[in-house]
């Protein structure tokens, strides 16, 4: 079994994002750029079934700037085997992400695609359960373990109350929470490795999928600050304070 | 301009979470219509009929929509929705799962996690965890909406005539996915998402009898919830369904009070909209302290005793 991996390219999680002063965006300019973290974490179970013995094959593919060829170049290094990129330049929305992620299991045929459950990015939380729905697949969603059977797969979800245990039929589509796994570092040989591994780079384009945003951004802002708080010295002044000043107790 | 807007309830009642959609709803327009869908929902029906602006409650009922599989769940609302502008729902687990499912089905772009209602094509919606907030216009026929409940006031149940509800047909079950089991936490204390109070603790509790054995004694004198960080959930500390944050649920108390939490950016998304927020932390440079209005730098395992005892 072939495993499909998508893996997006966004602002590193550590990096405090600045929105620019005329409202038009976030600055991007200079910030560290990494591959979202839920995508590592989509990686690493892939590389896992494969260890097992249960896939046989795992391809990361990206939609993005050029520049996600570095994002697909991280996956290898983990341990891929090969990588997609399609070229898109600017916003391209879940939706659209979705259309062009169905042609690319058109053309590769996996049992599975893994994908992160949200971009730390646009926090949109739609990827996966979009490409489920144009597909026609089940999903899992919010996955924190998945076990392989011969009648398809069971999904531990991570949901509101605990945790909720769902069996799809195959193929499916899942997308990873954090506690899924905990993802692998690239090792050097390995980083030199996937300097081999082969990327192909193609236009999205080429796919005949409307890429025009149905969001139309008008404004960026930042959320309002919190105006600064004070330091207690001692525990019967902090009962005093929420008591009287906050009146919240 | 009719609103359908998704019942989150427990099949006997209609849940804090709908209370709270319901205001968005209610700012979209004219009229608005009740979806109760599971297995067995008739009291919950019921007190949908009396929300406030409603007209008509939906009840869909089938042993597929008990467990809210999202299969299911999103065929039926694709069934319903172009009868309307707008499908709202607030963001639970069981929606964030099965309206994408929707909205792609129906060629629509979902709006996520709104926070406010600036036309009725036009939202608020944080992006990078909270760190950026944008304004969104949606050029698709019908808007499929997720609610940051955190965001908005309940409204509440009214003392009015009951709507009129009506049973509407269920589409099959695709038979994709199949329900296995669950684990739920079993709950004494209040919601987490729906708390004036909530004690959350993170890695610094360093074990899940420390974390149970300091915070629930405070929770308890508070009648708060109980939440955590990302760290104590994944330490195991405390169960997946606590964690407050970008990932996690997002909150919006009265009182937080965060212990041996260092504020994240990631945790501070969901839990910076508190009316006041208390930290405990050792390390006085800690960024918890940059949102808190009250802090105490010292040890918790000292601190939290002598809070819970001082509120005794
Ligand atoms: C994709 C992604 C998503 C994430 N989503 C979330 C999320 O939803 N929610 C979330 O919380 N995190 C999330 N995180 C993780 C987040 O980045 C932080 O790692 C996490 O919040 C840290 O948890 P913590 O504050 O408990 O631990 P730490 O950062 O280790 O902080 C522990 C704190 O305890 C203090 N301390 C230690 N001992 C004592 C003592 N004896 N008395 C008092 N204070 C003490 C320390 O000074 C420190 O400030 C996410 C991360 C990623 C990459």
């Amino acid at each position: 079994m072939k495993i499909l991996v998508p893996v997006k390219r966004v602002v590193d999680y550590n990096v405090n994002i600045r929105v620019k002063a005329d409202g038009s965006g976030v600055d991007l300019a200079n910030v560290k750029m990494s591959m979202n973290p839920f995508d590592e974490i989509s990686v690493e179970e892939a590389l896992r079934l494969r260890e097992a013995g249960i896939a046989s094959e795992v391809v990361a593919v990206s939609i993005g700037p050029k520049e996600a060829q570095e994002t697909v170049r991280t996956a290898l290094a983990m341990g891929a085997d090969r990588g997609i990129v399609l070229e898109a330049e600017g916003t391209v929305e879940p939706l659209a992400v979705a259309k062009l992620l169905k042609a690319i299991v058109a053309e590769e045929a996996p049992g599975l695609v893994i994908l992160g459950k949200q971009a730390i990015d646009d926090d949109c939380n739609q990827t996966g359960q979009m490409l489920s729905a144009l597909l026609g697949w089940p999903q899992g969603t919010f996955a924190s373990k998945l076990v392989l059977g011969d009648n398809g797969i069971e999904v531990t979800r991570e949901v509101d109350g605990g945790l909720q245990t769902v069996r799809l039929s195959l193929p499916a589509v899942v997308t990873a929470d954090l506690r899924l796994n905990e993802p692998r570092y690239a090792s050097l040989p390995n980083i030199m490795k996937a300097k081999k591994k082969p990327i192909d780079l193609r236009p999205a384009a080429q796919y005949g999928v409307d890429l025009t945003p149905r969001l139309m951004v008008l404004k960026t802002a930042e959320p309002p600050v919190r105006p600064a708080g004070r330091r207690l010295a001692s525990v019967a002044e902090l009962v005093d304070c929420l008591k009287t000043e906050a009146g919240v107790l | 301009m009719t609103t359908l807007l998704l019942a989150a309830h427990d099949g006997s009642s209609i849940k804090d979470a709908t209370l709270k959609a319901l205001t968005p709803a209610l700012a979209l327009g004219d009229d608005i219509h009740v979806l109760v869908a599971g297995d067995g929902v008739a009291a919950a029906a019921a007190e949908a009929a009396k929300l406030k602006g409603v007209s008509r409650v939906l009840t869909a009922e089938a042993p597929a929509l008990g467990h809210g599989l999202a299969e299911p769940l999103a065929a039926l609302i694709v069934a319903l929705a172009p009868a309307y502008s707008a499908v709202l729902a607030p963001a639970t687990s069981t929606f964030k799962n099965a309206v994408p499912r929707a909205a792609a089905l129906l060629d629509v772009m979902q709006i996520s996690d709104i926070t406010a209602v600036l036309a009725p094509d036009t939202f608020e919606r944080p992006t990078y965890a909270g760190n950026a907030l944008i304004t969104v216009r949606s050029t698709d026929p019908i808007k499929l909406i997720t609610v940051r409940t955190a965001s908005f006031r309940a409204t509440l149940v009214e003392d009015r005539p009951p709507a009129p509800i009506e049973a509407v047909a269920v589409p099959t079950d695709p038979g994709l996915s199949t329900f296995v089991g669950d684990v739920f936490s079993t709950a004494d204390r209040p919601e987490l998402t729906s708390a004036r109070v909530v004690v959350s603790g993170g890695r610094a509790l360093g074990s899940e009898e420390q974390f149970k054995a300091l915070l629930l004694p405070l929770a308890d004198r508070l009648g708060a919830a109980v939440g955590a960080s990302r760290a104590a959930v994944d330490a195991g500390y405390a169960p997946n369904d606590w964690q407050v944050g970008q990932t996690g649920k997002a909150v919006s108390p009265d009182l937080y009070v965060a212990v041996g939490i260092s504020g994240a950016i990631q945790h501070l998304a969901g839990m910076k909209d508190a009316k006041v927020i208390v930290a405990i932390n050792k390390d006085g440079e800690a960024p918890i302290f940059q949102v808190a209005d009250y802090g105490l730098v010292g040890d918790l395992f000292e601190l939290v005793p002598e809070l819970t005892k001082a509120l005794g």
